[in-house]
């Protein structure tokens, strides 16, 4: 058994093993001992608490270890078997469970009265189990919408309630009036009932906040409720005054925000009506600017065959992948492609716009699942110069971070967002199904220039009969 | 106050180089500057004094006189020690000094009270020097020069033909260490129609071999050769074997080996022995490009072309200097990008900001003091710069996000409104908040910036790793759910409890299901990122 003090050394040194573990994760070379750092200062933790003070263990024992195999064993099956382009849906479906454990830890600090605080204590202690349990209950809903849609279970255009910023208001006002009577309650049963309404409330809140996104914006959410379960963490420890909660919770919680303003920057959105779950004000615009501006034009499309002569005789390419590439797990079709280019001497590099696909980063992991070197993977700031000395650009399954019109066009709702410049290429061929238009909902003029060619198909179809042209 | 410029006329031995050419005399008058040039300077790089009035330069008679006028001197070899006698009390020099090899040198102008800009002494390796990096620009000239000087001394053309006068067999290039001289001297002999080989310690220059139309040579041995700032470093004595096999191989096969071998602060090492000189076919053309620190090849005599058992080996030391005007041009142009870093105000004054890594590693002595070697560069500052690259092209779009942080700073008005925010809400916290909680509140705000500094720097190719590992950490809510499974006070006071009505089963339950909860995203979340993380390869 660990005295306090000794449990306490132990939590500041999982606290510490955290730090380093976000630390190592900031370079590809210490990344695997980042993930380790964080695995042993999570055993640290646990064991620590386990054995620590708080925990009589001849009674929790049986139920910790149970619970801990059970939860552990699905948790090791889901993390082997999901398949790399899912990794948007179980990241979400994680957060989700955060979200609830937060609101039932909540619910068991409430109902406990063994502890027993006076005055200001008590009303802080009551806000601080409101707050854990408001933000739990956000994110538990909005995690689990947001896997709902990222695993195309619930449609990805945004559902727009009318007056819903309204509605968002009187949430607000609700949750804020809830919590004067709830911190004023007497006893558990009186505070019982403003908790629960409260609940349902971020509940329909959480729902709200992420039907109304489309799926283009999925990475900022995705981000975002990172951040959330990690706020969710820090008030649960404020809750139950455990400073290693406190600690790991605002860090979690703030690399999501940074994250999420990066992926926000990325797209030329602001960072505040995001977080505020302001998003898609710009939809409806959207639709009415699509169709007074329609680009005039014709689409060349191209075949796969010509396709592959024109990467034959190049000399420099630049793929840009994008969710289409994930859907239709052409991944790998693509590094073939790639090896065999690379072999005839042809340069080959990746252009990755801060928000392809699903989730921050989403496209490099799947470029390294089909292992491609990650030095030829390179982000938009860093090849956007390149492209005017490139001969071929294919854009696989990507539309809104390639629209010339976000530089050109001031009135289109995309303005301002930092594209790849794949039509400065000699030649660009852009990979789709159809010719709609992107999750924004904006045309695009890059399928109309000159130097580009639709290759229309399945990714993974096209590309395969790219390949096997490539190899006669 | 406007300093005064002084571009000397070089001393060294058929230096023909001349530190600033008439063309950028004009962009450093609109940066503020006078600019004086001594009476002759460029007259062995065709750039006539007349040129250099013209764009608005004074011309002084005589090397004193420019001295004793001059603030600030543009130079391109080293100072001699008579020139360094000359130079002003507090003036400051820019130029090549390769303060390693020339410590005597470093002293005297220390004794100058001189500052000291050693345009060698550049950290190459951060991408916003490279406009500043004359080393690289010089490079580029001697490694065309090499292949020109080879062409001249070589019996045969370099590309292969079929006359009716009989067959012309192509020329075989062996090139020896592919940095910049290397690379141009790849590109230069393949358009001549060589079949050019090259091979360099650092594989991964590989591709650019490729890209240039030559073909890599592999050495039959493995280890990784890059010893940072671009340079290769000393490799291990069973990889030099395999090297000096290679070498040896090499020589028997091909008509020409242009060396350009270099490690910084070191002689250049021996690649070619005498013994792989005899071997080589008469007739045959060695270029030995590191001739100034000692030659990559054993028979070479720095400065001369020298016949040796039939093979001419051409040690000139200024290769650079043999396309005088070009490269006088071009080191110009690094110096005047430097000029205008220094000052970016154009007010003609030198700021040598101290805290800007490229100005820190350039300065080798500030009035007076040495201040070389500079601390090397962290190993975080080229992913750091990514980010600080972002913001820059950011915000001319939208001002509006000026609260951003990281980017650029904010407005003086947002900063005094966020300030006091957060002064009333901390006032708010230590007016009415209990002891306890203030601990608290401090431990949490300041994890909060530890996570902003810690996540700073993450390169985007990890975000998703660093999404589900953050997930994975955030499952730590499972602590809560485990002090509540049994606390001890459950025992020791269990009449106490009961009456006070604590829902024993209730509380278990809720803690258990918590528990299971957080397990799935404990063990699922490390264990899915270490699945991932593994998938990440160079």
């Amino acid at each position: 058994m660990l005295t306090e003090n000794l449990a306490t050394v132990a939590y500041l040194g999982a606290a510490i093993l955290f730090i380093l573990s976000l630390g190592g994760l900031s370079n590809p070379e210490t990344a695997r001992r980042g993930n380790l750092f964080g695995m042993v200062g999570m055993a640290l933790a646990v064991l620590a608490t386990i054995f620590g003070p708080r925990v009589e263990l001849a009674e929790g024992l049986p139920w910790i270890v149970g619970a801990l195999v059970i939860g552990g064993a699905i948790g090791l099956y889901a993390a082997r078997t999901v398949q790399m382009t899912q990794m948007p849906e179980l990241v979400a479906l994680m957060h989700s469970l955060v979200g609830l454990a937060a609101c039932l830890v909540g619910f068991a600090s409430f109902v406990d009265t063994s502890v027993v605080y006076e005055g200001a204590a008590k009303s802080i202690h009551r806000v601080e189990i409101y707050l854990g349990i408001l933000i739990g209950a956000v994110t538990f809903s909005g995690s689990v919408v947001a896997f709902g849609k990222l695993s195309g279970k619930i449609g990805g255009k945004p559902l727009l309630l009318p007056a819903r910023h309204w509605l968002n208001l009187i949430g607000l006002l609700a949750v804020i009036w809830l919590a004067t009577s709830f911190v004023a309650a007497p006893g558990v049963d009186a505070g019982m009932t403003a908790l629960l309404i409260m609940t349902v409330i971020a509940l329909l809140f959480g729902i709200h906040m992420v039907m109304a996104i489309g799926g283009a914006d999925m990475p900022v959410v995705v981000s975002m409720l990172n951040s959330y379960s990690g706020w969710a963490a820090a008030a649960t420890g404020f809750m139950l005054s455990n400073d290693l909660l406190i600690v790991t919770g605002a860090l979690v919680g703030s690399s999501g925000a940074i994250l999420s303003y990066i992926m926000c920057r990325a797209m030329n959105r602001n960072f505040i009506s995001v977080i505020a779950g302001g998003f898609g004000g710009g939809a409806p615009v959207a639709a009415a600017a699509g169709a007074s501006g329609e680009p005039q034009g014709e689409a060349v499309p191209v075949s796969a065959v010509e396709t592959a002569e024109l990467l034959r005789s190049a000399k420099q390419v630049i793929i840009v992948p994008g969710y289409g590439m994930a859907v239709a797990q052409a991944q790998h079709t693509v590094f073939e492609i790639t090896k065999l280019l690379r072999q005839k001497g042809v340069g080959v590099r990746f252009g990755i716009h801060p928000v392809a696909g699903r989730m921050p980063g989403h496209m490099n992991v799947l470029l390294a699942e089909a292992k491609v070197p990650y030095d030829i993977v390179l982000e938009m700031d860093e090849i956007n110069d390149d492209f005017p000395d490139t001969d071929v650009a294919i854009v696989i399954g990507a539309n809104d971070i390639v629209n010339p019109a976000a530089e050109d066009d001031p009135t289109s709702p995309i303005a301002g967002m930092p594209v790849l410049q794949v039509w400065k290429a000699k030649t660009s061929i852009v990979m789709k199904r159809s010719m709609a238009s992107g999750y924004a909902g904006v045309d695009n003029p890059l399928f109309f220039k000159d130097n580009n060619r639709m290759l229309f198909g399945d990714a993974k179809k096209m590309l395969d009969e790219v390949l096997t042209a490539l190899k006669d | 106050m406007s300093l005064t410029i002084g571009v000397p006329r070089e001393t060294f031995a058929g230096e023909k180089r001349v530190a600033t050419v008439p063309e950028v005399v004009e962009k450093l008058l609109k940066l503020g500057f006078k600019v004086c040039v001594e009476r002759g300077a460029g007259d062995a790089a065709h750039f006539s004094d007349d040129a250099y009035r013209t764009a608005g330069a004074t011309v002084a008679a005589s090397a004193a006189e420019l001295y004793a006028a001059a603030d600030v001197i543009f130079k391109v070899r080293p100072p001699t020690a008579a020139e360094t006698a000359q130079l002003r009390e507090g003036a400051t020099f820019i130029g090549f000094v390769w303060p390693a090899q020339n410590p005597e040198l470093m002293q005297q102008l220390a004794a100058r009270k001189a500052t000291v800009l050693a345009i060698d002494a550049l950290p190459r390796q951060l991408s916003r020097a490279q406009k500043m990096d004359a080393l690289t620009s010089m490079a580029g000239v001697t490694g065309y020069r090499a292949v020109i000087e080879a062409a001249h001394a070589f019996g045969r053309p370099f590309n292969g033909q079929v006359t009716a006068a009989g067959k012309i067999p192509p020329a075989k290039v062996f090139i020896a260490g592919a940095g910049v001289a290397g690379l141009a001297a790849i590109g230069a002999a393949a358009n001549l129609g060589a079949i050019v080989r090259a091979n360099d310690t650092r594989a991964e220059v590989a591709d650019q071999v490729v890209s240039l139309g030559g073909e890599f040579v592999k050495v039959d041995y493995e280890e990784e050769g890059a010893g940072g700032g671009g340079y290769a470093k000393v490799m291990s004595e069973g990889f030099q074997q395999a090297q000096r096999a290679m070498y040896a191989q090499q020589a028997r096969e091909v008509d020409i080996i242009i060396t350009t071998a270099l490690i910084p602060g070191k002689p250049a090492p021996r690649l070619i022995t005498a013994e792989m000189v005899q071997t080589m076919k008469p007739g045959s053309v060695i270029i030995d490009m590191a001739a100034e620190q000692g030659g990559n090849c054993e028979l070479t005599v720095p400065g001369e072309a020298v016949v040796r058992h039939g093979v001419t080996i051409v040690g000139y030391t200024d290769l650079a200097s043999r396309l005088a005007r070009q490269s006088s041009t071009l080191y110009s142009n690094n110096l005047l990008r430097l000029t205008e870093e220094l000052c970016k105000a154009k007010d003609g004054a030198l700021n040598i900001d101290m805290t800007d890594d490229a100005i820190r590693g350039l300065t080798v002595i500030k009035d007076g003091a040495i201040t070389w070697p500079a601390p090397p560069l962290k190993q975080a500052a080229a992913p750091a710069a990514k980010p600080a690259a972002a913001a820059s092209t950011a915000p001319s779009k939208k001002s509006s996000h000026a609260h951003g942080g990281g980017g650029e700073p904010m407005s003086a008005r947002s900063l005094l409104i966020v300030s006091a925010v957060a002064a009333a809400l901390f006032w708010l916290v230590g007016a009415y908040a209990p002891a306890a909680f203030l601990g608290h509140f401090t431990v949490f705000v300041l994890a909060c910036f530890i996570g902003y500094m810690v996540v700073w720097n993450v390169t985007p190719a990890l975000h998703t790793p660093l999404m589900s590992v953050t997930n994975a950490i955030s499952s730590i809510i499972a602590v809560g759910a485990l002090v509540q499974v049994a606390p001890p006070l459950l025992r020791s006071s269990a009449e106490g409890a009961a009456a006070s009505g604590r829902p024993d089963d209730l509380i278990l339950g809720l803690a258990v299901v918590a528990l299971v909860l957080t397990a799935i995203n404990m063990f699922g979340g490390f264990a899915v990122t270490r699945r991932m993380l593994a998938m990440f390869r160079k």
